[in-house]
């Protein structure tokens, strides 16, 4: 076909099985405009070596399982087309600062936990009110704002690879975990600023973070973890001094008015 | 259950600026840590090089002085005074940074999306041509004015 290229994929591999070492792989990949390097992944699956392993699932920058470090850049394979990033070689690795389990395959394990220790859920003070709640907790437009742009967050470790902090720091939260404790924080329903703070005030916490700003640029959903850490440490350092103070959501009990499904 | 074979990826310190493909904000990180492990380096000198009048005498602080005031020294100076004006000016920027002036607001984020990175480049970029200017003004202190 007169549009295809033919371009050189070179690919860090590592089969825990048989090496100790990674090592790089070339194959040459017939490119068409608008094929994204997940596709070409695919295609030297079929084509060369069928032992190539990568994550990956939904296809269209949803899920987030495909990060990887396409050269030099950790993204998303599914949502990067090959003639963007060059019509002239292809490297790709898996996300640094993650172990490799296989070849592109990186264990985001560490990740999770540090994901997990932020409490990534809403708190409140009155535990019952929350579970057996009669109404609901009343949120504005504006409300809504303050966080929506952080909860879109797929969890695809991009952020974590670029991390300059990350690189030489394992026990540093990093930009995932810190932006999703911002995430929780800046909504009005929540009031579990005081279960989070030991975890973001400690060692290799929120303020390991000086602005390397990577994070905020290679995001693929456009989260701004770098925004969302330095938002958050205005609020400990309000808090520092006694000068915190947070207008929290109040329960709206029921009162007979239309729902949603009502379509009025 | 037995232990994950894994290969660890993380990258270190050439993770500071051969990580990949990263902006300006990215070296001015780099610039920072360096300029600021350099001036802790220089302050503990420093420490050392004053506190031989205690324990010398004038003599041996004259003679010290006589040396570090000539030759290779004035690079030094040089240095210092650079890794000052940079990890000053920049650690101005990074604290009106993290007192959440300098990253705007939450916004819904539409593609393309903006970032806190482009709200804050005006500030980089003023504290970078104010460092280069003040270090030209302090070469031409040290190595041209006497």
């Amino acid at each position: 076909m007169a549009d295809t290229r033919k371009i050189p994929f070179t690919i860090l591999r590592f089969n825990p099985e048989t090496d100790t070492k990674h090592r790089f792989d070339t194959f040459i990949v017939d490119v068409l405009p608008g094929m994204t390097v997940l596709e070409g992944l695919h295609q030297i699956k079929a084509r060369h070596d069928a032992t190539l392993a990568w994550r990956y699932s939904c296809r269209m920058g949803v899920c987030g399982s495909c990060g990887m470090l396409i050269n030099g850049r950790a993204t998303l394979a599914c949502n990067t087309q090959i003639l963007d990033v060059s019509p002239i070689a292809i490297a790709i690795a898996p996300l640094p600062n993650f172990p490799i389990i296989k070849d592109l395959v990186p264990d985001l394990d560490s990740m999770f936990q540090k994901h997990r220790e932020i409490k990534p859920w809403i708190i409140r003070e009155n535990s019952i009110e929350q579970n057996t709640a009669k109404g609901e907790f009343y949120q504005s437009p504006e409300q809504l704002v303050e966080y929506l742009q952080f909860s879109y967050c797929i969890k695809c470790g991009c952020c974590m690879a670029a991390c300059p902090t990350m690189a030489t720091d394992a026990q540093y939260l990093g930009p995932q975990p810190l932006a999703q404790a911002y995430r929780y924080e800046a909504d009005s329903r929540d009031q579990g600023f005081n279960a989070r703070k030991p975890v973001l005030d400690r060692d290799s916490g929120l303020f390991s973070c000086h602005y390397g700003s990577e994070c905020s640029v290679v995001c693929p959903k456009g989260v701004d973890p770098a925004k969302a850490i330095q938002l958050m440490k205005r609020r400990m350092l309000l808090d520092l001094f006694h000068l915190y103070r947070k207008k929290n959501a109040e329960l709206c009990p029921d009162q007979g008015k239309p729902s949603a499904q009502d379509g009025s | 259950m037995p232990q994950k074979k894994t290969d660890d990826r993380r990258l270190g310190i050439k993770g500071w600026a051969l990580g990949g493909r990263w902006g300006f904000e990215r070296y001015m990180y780099t610039v920072h840590r360096i300029t600021g492990i350099g001036l802790v380096v220089y302050f503990l000198l420093h420490i050392l090089v004053t506190s031989t009048r205690a324990f010398g005498g004038q003599h041996v602080w004259e003679s010290l002085m006589g040396t570090l005031s000539s030759g290779v020294f004035k690079i030094g100076e040089f240095l210092v005074f650079a890794g000052f004006a940079i990890h000053g000016l920049n650690g101005i920027r990074l604290i009106l940074i993290e007192l959440g002036f300098a990253t705007g607001k939450a916004i819904e984020p539409e593609y393309p999306y903006q970032t806190s990175v482009d709200k804050q480049r005006p500030i980089a970029i003023v504290a970078a041509a104010a460092a280069a200017v003040i270090i030209l003004f302090g070469g031409y202190n040290i190595f041209l004015a006497h």
